[in-house]
């Protein structure tokens, strides 16, 4: 295995996925074996703490501090959840695990199961995720058969069921507790917090559900230890992160890099600059529920703290890049028209609010942009404010917008008084 | 309790609740929409957002949902706070981006939740520009009128329906901003709880339907507390009227009985009260004449050999009135023998033994349930509402375990799952409470009354046990032992439903077997036990009885006998004298028929199902010569003196004196006001009559005036003629009046308790019916009940009547091949219907359902096979 | 009534939960495979199976983007409308596809044969823009492209 590619480095080049003996053959199953043979739930749990391995779905939270709310015995059953829904605007990282190795999240989940203490597990991916969803069950199906899965996992005593679940299809599955809800086959609206899933979670019980990416990470951490995953990265936070560009960029792509290398580099070297004739306006670090950043914010290393003091968060580490020859408000107008379209419809500030902030950007693209506009606009952003809606989905949509303001200001007072799209 | 700082000042809040329920406890405003004191809270509608600091020193704090926040001890949250204040406003202002703004052409306007709440916080000006969206509505059946486009998205509706009440035919479809809440077609709304999305839609999107025929704003409305007449629960109603008509009904809050909701019969039943059928002239021979006549007429016949009929949905007093009149032995209770003795038996069990029969609330607490024999949905509707919540109890240990706070009901449900405590049904048929069931057992009479005994014995040896009980039934009656034993409120519901003296014994046994157990009894009819504490013969009776004069007071023989025996026994008489609202069968065979006052017109007292004596109050003026039976019947003056007659003729309802506050009580030296200060065009109401405005009718029988002159105090609970507050125009209005929210009423919840059980067990009852057997050629008749239909007063209600059933005869399918789609049953053809809970051997009738109304089912009969 | 083909697909998933009515997505997918879309009639259907009401059913039905209250073509056509691709031009391609297949996005055409709806974001971001027809994913597209595709769609 590539020593700094842990999670892509043993992929075929050929788009085929890793079947079981090849991923075993990459080290695969090795973490489990070690888990299952010789370590204790919580030393399991203590390692992923101390690899400082934060959720890659967005929010960054330690992995191993999650899993330690678990309670430690009953009830039982309990589940853990993987969340492949990725249906984050500009996100496109979950989908080649899934796809290209579809046995290092099956062993991440059984290693997350057995932490915490866990009966059954759920990988729960995006409905149009249809290749992946043949490798994941075939892969499934592999562990099943090597007895990586199901009853007495390696005469260790520990059992644990592994599932597909294919989404039917709404942003709000991949929050995690809509997902939950979608699950149990119900309306994905999300649940209050607290209870938190770890104390009650699916069907009632204790639940972990961490990212897809979050999960591939696991088995590499206990096959190599937390020492190692650490010193992969170049910031506080562990490991590599799958970073990716979108938009006008040389060669947009998806790359596997220590986490905590600087947008330029990713701009630059990976994804190639800018293409020719164009210039950077400004973009989205982590999938459409970020900040914009700008140029300025080049050399701002690409972890959960630093996005953040640059005052926008990391996300899912896939950017979306805006050029300066692209309108920003029809950027932030699609985005928002995605954000009103998902809106679960639970919470009045979200479904109200995005259902008018929709219609005002697109009448100001459409050259029916009024004054008072911005105002209602950055009105709506506060109105999102965290803690002000039920979910994080509205707070999300804030983000996009109420940096646009800030940062194209002119452009959006341009479509207001000249009635019309410059662009267009 | 715990101290919470509102504003900087401190206060004592219940720290098991929420700051939204805290804070409107002390009497403060603050808006809310998806909270609701009966389901608890969701967040949805972020209305009751406050700010909420850490201590003292933090000047920052954060927007938090009050309702979502539980009010622990050093809590410190501002409702003030500019910042909340513009958000709670910008609430208000999202919900009404597509609200229609159509409140002048809107039934709820005037009593709308949303308009309060707008005008609470301060939103006046729209800014959106775009068109709003537009809903196709439903029909929904005749109770509800929907209108989606003023839907707020509030969810409430969707989480009483499915979650509170049960109901799976709506739903909420789509999501974001087009969340429309209705059925997947058009099509009657199924659940018997329907009507209460009136009260439960902060708005105007489902308004009820019968009101919408004869419309008034609430503010135009004369109401009345009273009490419904459609079953023996004694659920509190407001009765509202204007120009002689009975508009509707709504909910009366009552801690105790129905809390927050009524059943769709008691809410639309009322339109018998305007019915065609009214009699409005004394019939003397089928001719008008005038009061004076019909007076003197019965003064002669009721000086001669007389005797009296009573009846289970008359007030204590005017059966009372009618038993002095006629003197106390020739008045007879207007049920049947059978009937009777059964009354008799419920009685003894309850005033003597040692169960104490629930309150409504009561039940709800109650983790462990057996139903015997009764079908309770269709009996008495209310209290099956209740009992869906009682299978909530025993789950909760697992959400206190989670240390989730109960009011936090999506999380609680969500932990719960599809988990019930313990509810066992035993029935003939299927009912209305099986799908949240742990157990089933259909039988036939005799054998629901065999397991209740197996289950008594299980409990407690000393009670006896059914000889040759089938194993099946032996282990079921065994664990339904069990799982009231483990409970710590277990409750036994029974009934007179199946007319069977055993079912009703071996409920009491197992009540009596397990101490602690509470037992309660539906009751069919409006005043059935307090008829029941008037210990008079039955009328069968009063075949030996020989009179010249028959005097029956609000009864319809033709529901107590079949028509052949009704002529018979009417035919005894030489003089038949009949106190009725409505014209029917008896009043078809009267010489003298008098124009008696309904409920809406009337004083007077009932008795419900707990023994709680419960005063009604008159929302209409009766219209001369209509008047109360007991004004007919006697000569008391005022409604004070014939009570305190009644209480010293008869002690065991001397309480009724104290149902309510006598005629003469005053607050500040002033009446009640039956009408709102907003009541309109007093002085336009008679115009094109004169434009004098008229007196008011007087009242001097309660401490209520006809108008809207009066104190503006909170009266006391059996005095509140409607819930209005200042900003607080529609009945959520109610949170204003009670003494803790969802608790009590200000100043105790009406009515006096006068069955609290609580004595010895008198000995285990000890006659165990045989096994049933079918019988070759015959079957076992047996009363399936309705909720619309079997009941007589909603009959006549247009609406009410349009869900009734026609006559059928219901056989288990095996039993029913023999038979083609009709029969002939009792001299009638009817349909024949296929029902697979229907024992071998039984047929089910439907109950109060004419040509079978009068027949005292259960009872053998042939089913002939039509060629 | 449910085709024992799709029954038998649907009774393999109950083991996978601990009720049936968690099952009513993946049975409403499965019946929508064989059917197309989910009639009325397979509303009633499933839920005699699983012990739902249409309205249960429904509410569930119409929160989701992948199940179809009302029919559509023999083949889907998912176009991403979401932002990334956006930037890459996919209006262009929408407006393409809308002129030659003579419907308006959320439509059928009136051979029957494809159903245009529009999709959020494909996960294929680095191709944009993206499209799926059925249960392909079809990157970097052109107008030309689109042409050719199609034709692999009878
Ligand atoms: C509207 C919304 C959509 C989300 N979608 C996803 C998603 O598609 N995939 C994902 O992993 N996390 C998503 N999240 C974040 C999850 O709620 C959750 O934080 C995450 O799955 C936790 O996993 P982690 O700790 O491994 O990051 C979403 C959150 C919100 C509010
Ligand atoms: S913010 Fe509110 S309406 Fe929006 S998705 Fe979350 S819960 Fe639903
Ligand atoms: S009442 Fe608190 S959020 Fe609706």
């Amino acid at each position: 295995m590539p020593e700094d590619k842990p999670l892509t480095g043993n992929m075929r080049p050929d788009g085929q996925a890793l079947d079981r003996e090849a991923y075993e053959r990459a080290g695969g199953y090795q973490g489990l074996r070690k888990a299952l043979t010789g370590m204790t739930r919580a030393a399991v749990i203590e390692e992923v703490k101390a690899s400082n391995l934060r959720g890659r779905g967005g929010a960054g939270f330690s992995t191993g501090l999650k899993w330690s709310f678990v309670p430690e015995t009953v009830p039982h059953p309990r589940y853990v959840v993987a969340n492949g829904d990725e249906m984050e605007p500009g996100t496109f990282k979950d989908r080649l695990l899934v796809e290209r190795d579809p046995h290092q999240l099956v062993e991440g989940m059984i290693l997350a199961g057995y932490a915490t203490g866990a009966d059954t597990g759920y990988v729960f991916l995006r409905g149009e995720y249809k290749l992946g969803a043949q490798r994941v069950a075939q892969a499934i199906a592999e562990a099943y058969g090597a007895g990586y899965l199901g009853k007495d996992i390696l005469h260790s005593g520990y059992s644990f069921e592994l599932y597909l679940h294919l989404s039917a299809g709404r942003y709000m599955c991949g929050e995690e507790t809509g997902m939950l809800n979608a699950l149990e086959g119900k309306r994905a609206n999300p649940r209050a917090k607290p209870p938190f899933p770890p104390v009650s979670g699916l069907f009632g019980m204790p639940t972990t559900i961490n990212n897809v990416e979050t999960l591939c990470n696991v088995p590499h951490i206990i096959r190599n230890g937390a020492a190692w995953f650490r010193g992969l990265s170049r910031s506080k936070d562990g490991g590599t992160k799958l970073y990716g560009a979108s938009g006008k960029v040389k060669r947009p792509g998806l790359w596997e890099l220590p986490m905590g290398t600087t947008i330029r580099e990713i701009l630059e070297e990976h994804a190639g600059g800018m293409r020719d004739g164009l210039r950077l306006r400004g973009l989205l670090p982590g999938g459409a529920s970020t900040d914009f950043l700008t140029g300025e914010h080049l050399d701002t290393p690409m972890d959960f703290s630093e996005v953040q003091k640059a005052g926008s968060r990391l996300g899912t580490g896939t950017m979306i890049i805006l050029d300066d020859q692209t309108c920003p408000v029809g950027m932030v107008s699609n985005l928002e028209h995605f954000f009103a379209q998902e809106s679960c419809g639970w919470c009045t500030p979200c479904w109200s609010g995005l259902g008018w902030v929709e219609r005002i950007l697109r009448a100001m693209e459409e050259g029916r942009g009024q004054p008072g506009d911005m105002e209602k606009l950055a009105f709506q952003t506060r109105f999102w404010g965290s803690g002000h809606t039920f979910c994080a989905l509205a707070p999300g949509a804030a983000e996009p917008l109420q940096s646009a303001l800030k940062y194209f200001r002119a452009d959006f007072e341009q479509h207001i008084n000249e009635k019309r799209c410059p662009w267009k | 309790m715990a101290t919470v700082y509102v504003d900087n000042r401190a206060y004592e809040m219940d720290g098991e609740q929420n700051l939204l329920q805290g804070c409107l406890q002390l009497g403060m405003d603050l808006p809310y929409f998806c909270w609701h004191p009966a389901m608890g809270s969701v967040g949805a509608c972020r209305q009751c957002a406050v700010k909420q600091f850490k201590d003292e020193k933090d000047q920052h704090g954060r927007i938090v949902m009050a309702c979502m926040t539980p009010a622990a001890e050093g809590t410190r949250i501002s409702i003030r706070d500019p910042e909340a204040v513009e958000f709670r406003k910008a609430i208000i202002e999202g919900l009404m981006i597509n609200h229609p703004h159509d409140c002048p052409v809107c039934d709820e306007g005037g009593e709308c939740h949303l308009q309060d709440m707008t005008v609470m916080t301060g939103h006046n000006y729209r800014r959106y520009t775009f068109e709003k969206r537009t809903f196709r509505n439903q029909y929904l059946g005749p109770f509800l009128n929907h209108e989606m486009n003023r839907c707020i998205q509030c969810y409430r509706c969707v989480r009483f329906y499915r979650e509170y009440a049960g109901g799976n035919d709506f739903n909420a479809f789509a999501l974001r901003n087009i969340v429309f809440f209705g059925r997947d077609r058009d099509g009657v709304l199924e659940n018997e709880f329907a009507g209460n999305l009136v009260e439960v839609c902060p708005t105007g999107v489902f308004t009820d339907a019968t009101l919408k025929r004869h419309y008034t704003r609430k503010w135009d409305l004369r109401m009345a507390p009273s009490i419904c007449v459609h079953c023996g629960l004694g659920c509190n109603i407001t009765a509202a009227e204007r120009y002689g008509m009975l508009r509707r009904l709504v909910n009366r809050y009552h801690g105790e009985v129905n809390g927050y909701f009524l059943c769709d019969r008691g809410r639309f039943g009322y339109e018998f009260v305007n019915s065609e059928r009214r009699i409005r002239q004394p019939l003397l021979e089928g001719k008008a004449v005038s009061k004076e006549d019909a007076l003197t007429r019965l003064r002669e016949l009721a000086s001669g050999s007389v005797i009296g009929i009573g009846s289970p949905r008359a007030s204590l007093e005017s059966n009372f009135a009618l038993r002095s009149l006629v003197g106390e032995n020739r008045f007879y209770a207007g049920i049947s023998g059978a009937e009777s003795r059964l009354w008799k038996l419920m009685l003894a069990i309850l005033r003597d033994g040692p169960a104490r029969t629930p309150s409504l609330r009561e039940t709800e607490a109650c983790d462990a349930v057996f139903i015997l024999g009764e079908d309770v949905t269709n009996i008495s509707p209310r209290m099956a509402l209740s009992l869906r919540q009682s299978v909530r109890r025993q789950p909760m240990e697992i959400v206190e375990q989670l240390h989730i706070p109960e009011w936090m009901d999506h999380a609680v449900r969500e932990a719960v799952q599809e988990k019930k405590g313990p509810l066992f049904i035993a029935s003939v048929s299927a009912t209305r409470l099986d799908d949240i069931a742990a157990h089933t057992y259909r039988a036939a009479p005799d054998d629901l009354a065999r397991l209740g005994f197996a289950v008594a014995h299980a409990l407690n040896s000393d009670a006896p046990e059914p000889a040759g009980l089938p194993e099946s039934v032996r282990a079921l009656a065994g664990k339904i032992a069990g799982a009231l034993k483990a409970a710590k409120h277990p409750l036994i519901v029974s009934g007179p439903s199946l007319a069977g003296a055993a079912i009703i014994q071996a409920a009491a046994n197992i009540a009596w077997a397990l101490p602690g157990t509470k037992l309660a009894f539906t009751a069919p009819e409006a005043n059935s036990t307090g008829l029941a504490m008037m210990e008079a013969p039955a009328f069968d009776a009063a075949q030996a009885d020989a009179a010249d004069t028959v005097i029956i007071l609000e009864n319809d023989l033709a529901r107590r006998f079949p028509a052949s025996e009704m002529e018979q026994f009417l035919a005894r008489f030489r003089h038949v004298v009949v106190l009725e609202y409505l014209e029917n069968a008896t009043t078809a065979k009267a010489e003298l028929v008098l124009p008696a006052a309904t409920f809406a017109e009337a004083a007077g007292s009932l008795v419900n199902n707990e023994g709680r004596v419960q005063r009604f109050f008159p929302a209409l003026a009766p219209s001369p010569p209509v008047q109360e039976s007991w004004r007919w019947l006697g000569s008391w003056n005022e409604f004070d003196d014939l009570a305190a007659a009644l209480a010293s003729a008869m002690p065991q309802l001397a309480a009724v004196t104290q149902a309510a506050p006598s005629a003469s009580f005053r607050m500040t030296g002033a009446k009640v006001p039956r009408e709102p200060h907003r009541y309109s065009g007093r002085t336009a109401m008679l115009a094109n009559i004169s434009v004098h405005e008229p007196k008011p009718p007087a009242d001097p029988n309660s401490p209520l005036a006809f108008s809207m002159e009066g104190s503006p105090d909170q009266p006391p609970g059996a005095l509140q003629p409607f819930f209005w507050t200042p900003g607080w125009n529609s009945i959520q209005a109610v949170n204003k009046f009670q003494e803790e929210i969802a608790g009590a009423l200000r100043q105790g919840d009406p009515g006096v308790r006068i069955l609290e059980g609580g004595g010895s067990n008198p000995g285990f009852f000890d006659v165990i019916p045989a096994a049933f057997e079918p019988r070759a050629d015959e079957w076992l008749l047996v009363p399936l009940y309705h909720i619309f239909g079997s009941e007589e007063l909603s009959r006549y209600a247009p609406a009410v009547s349009q869900l009734a059933p026609h006559a059928y005869v219901a056989l288990n399918p095996r039993d029913a091949e023999k038979f083609g789609d009709e029969v002939e049953l009792l001299g009638q053809r009817v349909p024949l219907t296929k029902v697979a809970e229907i024992p071998p051997g039984v047929a089910g009738v439907p109950a109060g359902v004419p040509p079978f109304a009068g027949f005292g089912f259960p009872m053998w009969s042939k089913i002939a096979r039509l060629p | 009534m449910l085709t024992p083909e799709e029954r038998a697909e649907i009774e393999a998933e109950f083991p996978h939960y601990p009720n049936r009515k968690a099952v009513c997505i993946d049975a409403m997918k499965i019946v929508q495979k064989h059917r197309g879309w989910l009639s009325d009639d397979s509303l009633k259907d499933i839920g005699e199976l699983l012990g739902m009401s249409a309205a249960d059913l429904d509410g569930v039905a119409t929160f989701y983007n992948l199940l179809f209250r009302r029919p559509v073509g023999r083949h889907v056509i998912y176009l991403c409308d979401s932002v990334s691709c956006w930037i890459m031009g996919s209006d262009r391609q929408c407006s393409h596809l809308t002129k030659r297949l003579g419907v308006a996005a959320g439509e059928t055409t009136a051979d029957g044969r494809f159903t245009l709806l529009p999709v959020v974001c494909l996960g294929a971001c680095d191709h944009a823009p993206v499209m799926m027809v059925d249960d392909d994913t079809h990157p970097d597209l052109t107008p030309e492209q689109i042409d050719r595709i199609l034709e692999r769609y009878p």
